[in-house]
């Protein structure tokens, strides 16, 4: 047998397609790139018997394949190109069996491409609380391929659907039910069959009709293919339209044979929740609650296990320091290695709780309200209600975020979305704001239950919204755009959030996190070690001996610690340090600071990591403390007031909230523009505003 | 209004007329727009040819029943219940469904 066949999952959107995929492949899965396209490619493996493993490729949810955004088109890019190295030996087409009907809009056309398919009747329980019940043997013998009936929730149905695929694999049965075609498309499709060697009548109007949402073509067979569109006058648009239309009525009397529809339908339990949820009162009410209830809970339930892996690192710190040699290997270990992956361990808790919460909003079928609800007052802002999703979900990371976007079908809306999504406050500012307003917000109560530190928090993420809004608005008079865009969008009914998936999510969000940022924080960590404990030419030596000859009568650990500080002041990393000093002193921040605001470059998250590697090197050894306790301490050595005073901190807390630090925000901005100059737009704009509005900051309240 | 006027009387008098005809059908075209909560109405046809591709994907059909569910609380986007599930859209789209 060749090498592993691949199995497509296919469907519309909220017709459970993710759960079964993680039904089918567990935790063998990962996720790539389709190539050319920033569109998450997930791939997982399925074991169907002993001697069989298949390839199963997740592709995004859509409703047929005329695409309407990118990340549909990634469906037609694979489906319509049997060369395509993801075209799938079998379709499993996952179907909302209580809403049937238009879900077989999409497995009618994927199968008339010549695709052999399975249909996946998913999620029958809902559909017989609305008292309909699917005959599906009948269907299967109408549509002379299999059918399988599912619960993905549940996970029933999981070895027959397995079972199947195995089957269909040895013996592919095919469902070819095109509409008919007149006598235009017939010439058409002589003439594509005759220049691209199409056989399939469907597929070869397909090249007619979308040659220009077909990448893998090139642009001299788009060409040839919009000749002859043109010889033939040929309206795609009307042969969407007649096709649509016909198709349906198909599908209707198909479905007249096999469900039973009995009852009259009462208002059902989304219509009822929609009632309070859409209200136009409590609809805004609730949703305000709910973002407070995240950040309060992120912010105090996060705390303890954050606080636990400070104490952890600090002690093995202390116990590495304790137990080895006092040498630049162990010095390099602790330091640099330990004092990095702590930076990156802390956020875990947060990270995890942020993500679980945003999941469970999109897995219940809220989010889908919160667009409707936002739609309008959005809409001033130069975005649509849909970008909601990518500026909430940048709460957690901008770059998931930015490629969120893509769901937007206008341009404009989606270049303004891209442009301020970074805005929002990402989780990777988190553990900046943790520390800074822990260190100068008293952690009281107000009016007995708000914790003052969330409302600071609060605060500090509403105040990334509003400048997100009020960038939006100022955009939408500086971009010109005639481009139609339309809203029309599904509203799933409410589900009881699988945990499962939560945790998929979390566990997958975290892992991306630790591994990737990790790398990044780890690397930095340790070459900002080696810029911070050795200098250039003998200037460390020469300010050492300075020191000792100036203090020949001090005790030996307040020695030992000013000399850890001269040493940090005349290494590679103080003189960058010194170096911007200039520059960065009207916000309030010494060299230090200076230094983590260079590293930070890279990542948001490297400042706090650079920040307790610069003084832990400046810290005296015997008293290893948490990196909270560590900044508490610093003293600016020439105001000998604490380094980190309500100015400073404040100034930095607002730099954090504009500055655009983020490398990999700007490169997946480069992609989804395809372009320097948004992101380089991006850049500047946010840095401007970053450094102004630090610098209002901290001399008003210095 | 008067130099227009004497430019191209012509014109201007064929755009008044355009204006006052386009108001009458208007008037006279029911669409899901007009529908109030709870109301259903059955689709005749569109009035925006490239949202309508969207529309018939999504089972807006000619002849299929709509009922508005709810209009969101700032006036829009509006909901309706069409083959059997929720759909959301925004005013000026609902205004385009032609209703019988």
């Amino acid at each position: 047998m060749k090498n592993k066949q691949v199995v497509a999952l296919l469907g519309n959107p909220n017709s459970g397609k993710s759960s079964l995929f993680n039904q089918l492949t567990g935790l063998r899965q990962k996720i790539g790139n389709f190539p050319g396209v920033t569109v998450d490619k997930k791939v997982g493996f399925c074991r169907l018997s002993s001697s069989m493993d298949v390839e199963i490729l997740d592709l995004p949810g859509t409703y047929s394949i005329y695409p309407n955004s990118l990340d549909e088109q990634v469906v037609l890019e694979v489906l319509a190109n049997p060369k395509n190295p993801d075209y799938p030996d079998l379709a499993v087409v996952v179907a909302d069996a209580s809403n049937l009907k238009r879900n077989m809009l999409l497995f009618e056309q994927i199968s008339d491409l010549g695709v052999p398919a399975i249909l996946a009747l998913n999620m029958l329980d809902v559909a017989e609380e609305s008292g309909i019940s699917i005959n599906s043997g009948k269907l299967s013998k109408i549509l002379g391929i299999p059918v399988v009936e599912l619960n993905a929730r549940e996970g029933i149905g999981i070895e027959g659907l397995k079972h199947t695929i195995f089957n269909q694999l040895q013996h592919k049965k095919t469902h070819i039910n095109p509409p008919a075609f007149d006598k235009k498309s017939e010439n058409i499709f002589d003439e594509v069959n005759a220049k691209f060697g199409i056989g399939n009548k469907y597929l070869a109007l397909q090249y007619a009709a979308q040659a220009q949402k077909l990448m893998f073509l090139g642009e001299t067979q788009q060409k040839d293919l919009e000749d002859i569109v043109k010889k033939y006058d040929f309206n795609a648009d009307k042969f969407q339209s007649a096709e649509t239309i016909e198709r349906y009525r198909d599908i209707s009397s198909t479905l007249n044979e096999v469900i039973i529809e009995e009852g009259v339908k009462k208002e059902t339990i989304t219509e009822k929740i929609d009632h309070i949820l859409l209200h136009k009162v409590w609809g805004y009410v609730i949703f305000l609650s709910i973002l407070f209830l995240i950040f309060q809970s992120v912010f105090t339930i996060a705390e303890t296990p954050m606080d636990w892996i400070d104490q952890g690192i600090a002690f093995v710190n202390d116990f590495l320091k304790s137990h080895l040699p006092d040498n630049q290997i162990v010095s390099l270990l602790t330091d640099g290695l330990v004092a990095g992956i702590g930076g990156v361990l802390i956020f875990i808790p947060q990270i995890a709780f942020l993500f679980a919460f945003i999941s469970i909003l999109e897995e219940s079928g809220y989010m889908a309200r919160v667009v409707v609800l936002m739609d309008k007052l959005i809409r001033r802002f130069g975005m649509s209600g849909k970008s909601v999703v990518p500026l909430i979900s940048s709460m957690a990371c901008a770059v998931p975020a930015i490629m969120s976007a893509r769901t937007i079908g206008s341009w404009k809306d989606r270049l303004i979305t891209i442009m301020v999504t970074p805005l929002m406050s990402c989780s990777a500012r988190l553990p900046i704001y943790t520390i800074l307003i822990a260190l100068v917000v008293p952690n009281n109560k107000v009016l007995g239950f708000f914790n003052m530190q969330g409302v600071a928090l609060m605060g500090l993420y509403l105040l990334g919204f509003f400048s997100a809004l009020l960038a939006g608005w100022i955009m939408k008079f500086m971009l010109k755009s005639s481009e139609r865009s339309y809203f029309i969008m599904e509203l799933p009914t409410y589900k009881k959030p699988r945990w499962k998936q939560v945790g998929f999510t979390i566990l997958e969000k975290v892992k991306t996190f630790v591994f990737e940022a990790g790398k990044v924080i780890i690397a930095i960590s340790i070459i900002l070690w080696v810029l911070a404990s050795y200098g250039p030419s003998d200037k460390i030596e020469k300010a050492e001996s300075k020191v000792l000859s100036e203090n020949p009568t001090l005790e030996h650990a307040k020695l030992d610690s000013k000399l850890a500080s001269v040493r940090l002041e005349n290494s590679y990393a103080g003189h960058f340090g010194k170096f911007i000093e200039p520059a960065i002193k009207p916000l309030g921040y010494d060299w230090k600071i200076g230094i983590a605001l260079i590293t930070s470059f890279a990542a948001r998250e490297v400042f706090v990591g650079t920040v307790s590697t610069i003084y832990s090197i400046g810290a005296d050894a015997e008293n290893e403390t948490t990196i909270k306790e560590r900044l508490r301490n610093e003293v600016n050595s020439e105001t000998g007031k604490p380094t980190f005073s309500v100015a400073t901190s404040f100034s930095l807390l607002i730099f954090y909230v504009f500055a655009m630090m983020c490398m990999s925000t700007l490169a997946v901005v480069y992609r989804e523009t395809k372009g320097w100059k948004w992101p380089i737009i991006q850049l500047i704009y946010m840095s401007v505003l970053a450094y102004i509005s630090a610098f209002l900051v901290y001399q008003f309240l210095s | 209004m008067k130099i227009i006027f004497i430019l191209e009387p012509k014109k201007v008098i064929l755009r008044l007329f355009e204006i006052s005809l386009n108001k009458i059908i208007v008037q006279t075209e029911k669409t899901v727009a007009d529908l109030k909560i709870g109301e259903r109405g059955i689709i005749n046809n569109f009035k925006d040819a490239a949202m309508s591709l969207k529309l018939l994907e999504m089972g807006c059909l000619p002849d299929t029943e709509v009922m508005l569910d709810f209009i969101a609380p700032l006036g829009c986007p509006v909901g309706i219940t069409v083959a059997g599930y929720h759909l959301s859209l925004r005013k000026r789209e609902a205004a385009t469904i032609v209703l019988k």
